[in-house]
């Protein structure tokens, strides 16, 4: 796109004209892309956009099928990460590759070993190495420390060292925020500023608008394996942005009326829960959710959330306390017994719990009711009905694929996404539970998915929502609940909560020593304890 | 190492296609030849005649016999390089090379180097060598082929002599193989269920041996019953025994976590111990051998010929079962249930699914399946139970499953090949002097083929098909 040097010196990296065809898809089309030294480039685009792939040529996964690789100047070849590594290219993946019984030495020096008399580790030298490049780059991070011990925004700075002890001075980020708190995204955005005025550039995977224009200095947004267009964060907005990405103009705001909120569906009494460990993740907790309201569960992962879920939809026997779904108590009932009494749940992982990778669309669009009239006669499914549930299904909730027959492996995330939004809403439910329904998504799904959402609240369902995101807790709650420690630490109105107030709950700051949140128009604020 | 840059159709991934039936048996298929053309190079290896006859020739030729023959595993060699590389090689001489014309050239370029290297070593003075190494693949793959399907001058003869028992004769190789084949239908449905499931059931050995032992007892013990109401009587039993062996397992493996494998392991000692007792003891007839008392005739399953054809209603029960459990597996809920636990058990439990339920009922399935296996030997072949009956029909099943992808159709079909081969098996180590340990080796070999599909991948230059792959087992501790 961008063909002007504004200097002598060549740009760090450059891409030109870089096509990728699988069988069937146009993956990257005439992809240009220039990265100028010290720069950080955020590269924006919907999951199936072909970010991915562009970066896995960079990396040299994939071998592009037209089109060229400069690296300072030079056209280079790259034949695999090895290669990639060799000409300071280094990537830190969505999913991190670390072992997690290994320390931080022993992971960095992975692949990479330093060795005395030839055959023995030299840990005391690579580690010593590491505190340099930590003390340098503001990566705190202890050498000796295990991977399995670290919260996941350490781990991170770990991936991170990882690329420049190996000397990388291209960094390419995959989705790096996907898996971080609020506070862990603010000290690894000062992280990438630091490296950057240092002379190392960046390459920013996402498809979060604000941490784009928080963060890049200039932006490509691809869309269809296309380039759509480059701006910078002075140039664009968000709406600007959210337009290009996904080529039509979007609904960042949730748009809702005020809840109707109705009579208690869900009622929760003193529940105690223990993880897997034996721990006591949900502590002596009572909430309640209504009919024709989202009652949203904010806090960082591994509070307790994904345990109360659990419970809440049968999958995890409490160990003591009552749930109770419209009245009847569902403490110690299977699944199945609660699905049938009207429980809609999105899971947390959709490819782990919620869908089955390689069976088709159609079979996973009634995975919840397939044996039930009229999918299934006795033990004889039907499959003529199944299709055409499935069919009208796809239809009604815009499910992208190439046909019911297809696996919903082969789906993108948004698209997979739909297919267990489109199962769950097909059933007639008087409560919602969904987890992190929008994880990794694009903005075209979350608009969609949120817009579902709101409807169901709207047609009288109780909703819960349970999701690490505070943008999305804020915007399609009506009650906010901090969760803490596997406690709910306060209980707030939607309108009254603001981002800084509910992040420091998240903290684990004790509500009652915050000065209470700035009421707007006479909201009342609870503080539960 | 080096990936070729004009290659759009070999690498991962892309837009889903129908699948055809080619699609999903070619592995199988090339894995089976490909362990095959590996069984011969071990038969020329191990054939003495072949040794003398290369060391003659050897030693006349001197140092020159000697880098001929390098010379002749390096062009070998280099059509393996070759086709390694083929798509790159091809992108010069045609622009966009379509997937089977990569295909093509590749085998192509194995075909060349082997027949360049034999005319070499043919002209070089190999040629006697070269002949014995081939008379001796003749022999044994011939006499392997014989055995198992027969003589086709003798059925032909047969035919137009129309003569019955002449024809029974020349056809009894066929017929013989069907019944070699009818207990590996049901051992390998035995086991492939369990994949759907999952579970790796290496039990099938252990639950065969029980459901003959229930079958035998049966058999043997009910006196003056109808057979129609005899023969279903025992083969149920058979079923029963079976499905209790499995049962144990599967209920150890849902209530307490104790993995499957081990615990099939165990029961199949447990199982062959228990027979070697009940056989000196209990099941014994009068006498000195340990070999149960005969079945009554009226549980034998039904003959069509006259002896020594031994082709019975047996392989016919097989294929109704086989054709029930692909009506289970995929047109009940109940499959449906046990193939959602074995693809993905998370989102089964999530859908409501019991997995401990699915796991027993699956292993309790299994086990039946395999009991048959026995009872249909003791009801349709041997008609007595003794020792060391099954010449490890159980385990041989794995392999058997895992080549037909655990469907019911690839497993008739496997268990077809896998009968006609032990049953030629014979007849080759008789005329051949060629160990039957031959066809284990290539049954071997055709699991590590399976086991690592890249190797036959490779070879074959077949592009991978990205979720179109069967989940068989979960590996161990899940």
């Amino acid at each position: 796109m961008r063909e002007l040097k504004d200097s002598d010196m060549p740009p760090v990296l450059e891409l030109r004209k870089i096509t990728k065809r699988f069988p069937g898809v146009l993956a990257n089309d005439r992809v240009s892309l220039t990265l100028e030294q010290g720069e950080i480039h955020a590269l924006l685009g919907e999951n199936g956009a072909g970010k991915t792939t562009l970066m896995n040529i960079l990396y040299g996964l994939y071998q592009p099928d037209e089109g060229e690789v400069f690296v300072r100047g030079q056209p280079i070849k790259v034949t695999g990460p090895t290669d990639a590594i060799r000409t300071g290219i280094g990537m830190v993946h969505q999913h991190f590759m670390l072992v997690p019984v290994l320390t931080v030495t022993e992971n960095v020096m992975l692949g990479d070993e330093m060795l005395t008399a030839g055959a023995f580790l030299d840990r005391r030298k690579a580690a010593a190495r590491i505190r340099d490049i930590s003390t340098q780059h503001g990566l705190e991070v202890d050498p000796n420390a295990y991977i399995k011990d670290m919260p996941v925004g350490v781990q991170q700075r770990v991936e991170i060292i990882k690329l420049l002890f190996r000397n990388a001075d291209i960094l390419i980020l995959d989705e790096p925020t996907a898996v971080l708190t609020p506070q862990e995204v603010e000290d690894l955005f000062e992280i990438i500023r630091s490296l950057v005025k240092q002379g190392k550039s960046v390459i920013f995977i996402t498809h979060k608008l604000k941490e784009v224009l928080a963060l890049a200095d200039q932006i490509t947004v691809l869309r269809l394996g296309r380039v759509v267009g480059s701006t910078t964060p002075a140039e664009a907005d968000e709406a600007k942005l959210a337009a290009m990405m996904v080529g039509r103009e979007v609904q960042l705001e949730v748009q809702k009326e005020p809840a109707q909120s109705g009579d208690v569906v869900l009622q929760i009494e003193d529940l105690e829960v223990l993880d897997e460990r034996l721990n006591v993740a949900v502590d002596n907790l009572s909430l309640d959710v209504r009919a024709g309201e989202v009652v949203g569960i904010a806090g960082v992962q591994g509070n307790g959330q994904t345990e109360l879920v659990q419970a809440i939809t049968g999958l995890r026997a409490p160990l003591a306390g009552h749930i109770r779904i419209l009245g009847k108590d569902t403490t110690h009932l299977s699944p199945r017994k609660i699905t049938e009494l009207g429980v809609a749940h999105v899971p947390e992982d959709r490819q782990n719990d919620g869908l089955v990778l390689n069976y088709s669309v159609s079979a996973n669009m009634v995975l919840s009711e397939y044996y039930r009239p009229p999918f299934a006669k006795g033990v004889v499914l039907q499959d003529d009905a199944i299709n055409a549930a499935a069919a009208q299904r796809v239809k009604q909730f815009d499910v992208r694929t190439p046909g019911i027959e297809t696996p919903a492996g082969s789906l993108s995330g948004g698209n997979q996404q739909k297919v267990i939004v489109a199962r769950e809403f097909s059933r007639p439910i008087k409560l919602l539970v969904a987890s992190q329904p929008t994880r990794g998504l694009d903005v075209g799904s979350i608009e969609y998915i949120h817009g579902r959402i709101v409807e169901k609240r709207d047609a009288g369902t109780a909703v819960l929502l349970v999701s690490p995101e505070l943008d999305e807790i804020m915007a399609l709650s009506d009650r906010i609940a901090v969760m803490y420690r596997g406690r709910i630490v306060a209980v707030v109105d939607a309108d009254a909560a603001t981002k800084e107030y509910l992040g420091l709950l998240m903290a684990g700051v004790d509500p009652a020593t915050l000065p209470q949140p700035q009421k707007r128009a006479e909201q009342k604020v609870e503080v539960v304890f | 190492m080096a990936e070729s840059s004009a290659k759009p159709a070999t690498q991962a991934a892309g837009a889903p296609r129908p699948r055809r039936l080619w699609e999903i048996a070619q592995l199988p298929v090339l894995a089976f030849l490909t362990a095959f053309v590996v069984g011969g190079v071990i038969i020329i290896l191990a054939d003495l005649d072949v040794l003398t006859q290369f060391q003659a020739t050897l030693s006349s030729l001197g140092l020159l016999g000697v880098v001929l023959l390098a010379l002749a595993v390096a062009v070998v060699a280099i059509s393996i390089v070759v086709n390694r590389n083929i798509s790159r090689i091809l992108s010069r001489v045609v622009r966009a090379p379509t997937p089977l014309q990569d295909r093509l050239a590749g085998i192509a370029s194995i075909v060349v180097g082997v027949v360049v290297a034999i005319a070499l070593l043919r002209t070089a003075g190999f040629a006697q060598a070269l002949d014995a190494a081939w008379a001796a693949v003749r022999t044994a793959y011939g006499s392997l082929l014989e055995g198992a399907l027969g003589n086709p001058a003798d059925i032909v003869a047969a035919l137009q002599s129309g003569d019955g028992q002449q024809l029974n004769k020349a056809l009894y190789p066929i017929f013989d193989s069907l019944v070699t084949s009818t207990p590996y239908i049901f051992a390998g449905l035995a086991v492939a269920l369990g994949f759907r499931c999952g579970l790796f059931n290496i039990g099938a050995e252990g639950q065969l041996f029980v459901g003959a032992i229930t079958s035998a007892y049966v058999g043997y013990s009910l006196q003056g019953v109808p057979a129609i109401i005899h023969i279903p009587l025992a083969l149920g039993a058979g079923a029963l025994g079976g499905a209790l062996w499995g049962f144990l397992p599967g209920i150890l493996k849902a209530k307490v976590g104790a993995h499957e494998v081990i615990n099939t392991i165990m029961m199949n000692y447990i199982a062959f111990r228990l027979s070697e007792w009940l056989l000196n003891g209990p099941m014994k007839r009068p006498g000195s051998v340990p070999v149960s008392p005969t079945i009554e005739p009226s549980a034998e399953l039904p003959r069509f010929f006259a002896d020594p054809n031994r082709f019975h209603l047996g392989f016919f029960v097989a294929l109704g079962v086989a054709a029930f459990v692909y009506w289970f597996l995929f047109r009940s809920t109940w499959g449906f249930e046990i193939r959602t636990v074995g693809a993905n058990p998370g989102a089964a439990k999530y859908a409501g699914m019991s997995i401990t339920r699915n796991f027993v009922l699956a292993m309790c399935i299994s086990g039946a399946l395999a009991g048959l296996a026995g009872a249909n030997e003791v009801l349709g072949v041997n008609h007595n139970l003794a020792l060391a009956f099954s010449s490890g029909y159980g385990f041989d099943s794995i392999a058997l499953a895992l080549l037909g992808k655990s469907h019911p159709l690839g497993v008739v079909l496997s268990a077809l090949l896998f009968g006609t081969l032990r049953s030629g098996g014979a007849r080759m180590q008789n005329v051949a002097r060629i160990p039957v340990d031959i066809i284990s080796v290539v049954q071997a070999l055709v699991i590590a083929f399976i086991a690592a599909p890249a190797i036959i991948r490779a070879i074959y230059r077949i592009r991978e098909a990205r979720g179109a792959e069967v989940v068989f087992t979960r590996g161990w501790g899940r």
